[in-house]
């Protein structure tokens, strides 16, 4: 059974983020929020995408459902500053 | 056909489809029914409805159309817009309801 820990792994393997949080504790169902530079200029479609891509072939087989929600580093700040 | 024609026309046919598990009265998955409640509060009565669960080849078929691993996926003419977590924030954004009036017009 994949962890929310796993996942967070296999997300940071393939991506460079600044911050990854994924929680999810029944094996299948996870929610991440990814904070990364490499989604600067790119649309929420194309963000994910590169989320998705970094998962890879575990996205078809493992996760049934991943909850994504994506930052840029310059978003993230506002929002931080917003709660 | 092929299913990658298959999809194209049904996307570029009608200007709103979505691409879900079941239908919007028995959705088959909490994701694709929020899908459903989000256009339905966007006043969406133009939606059309492709159920992959119905179809093994639109299942696999729609995941390599967009490039895109998941379901739901929403269509706004012919355009592929998201998945049910940038449903959620375009419509919080008040950017869907924006796309769909324009499909609509």
């Amino acid at each position: 059974m994949l962890s929310a820990h796993e996942v967070k792994t296999y997300i940071m393997q393939g991506l460079a983020c600044d911050f990854v949080q994924v929680q999810g504790d029944d094996g299948q169902h996870f929610e991440a929020v990814v904070v990364s530079p490499a989604f600067v200029g790119k649309n929420m479609v194309q963000q994910h995408q590169l989320v998705y891509q970094a998962l890879g072939d575990r996205m078809r087989s493992e996760i049934h459902a991943l909850s994504i929600r994506t930052f840029t580093p310059e978003a993230w700040v506002k929002a931080d500053l917003r709660v | 056909m092929d299913t990658q024609e298959m999809i194209k026309d049904q996307v570029t046919s009608n200007p709103v489809v979505l691409y879900m598990k079941g239908n919007p009265k028995f959705p088959q998955c909490g994701f694709s029914g929020l899908a459903v409640q989000i256009l339905q509060a966007c006043g969406v009565n133009n939606l059309v409805t492709v159920d992959v669960l119905a179809d093994p080849a639109i299942r696999e078929g729609i995941k390599i159309y967009s490039n895109w691993p998941t379901v739901p996926q929403l269509y706004i003419n012919g355009e592929f817009v998201g998945g049910s977590d940038i449903m959620r924030s375009l419509y919080e954004q008040g950017e869907l309801q924006k796309l769909l009036e324009k499909a609509v017009a």
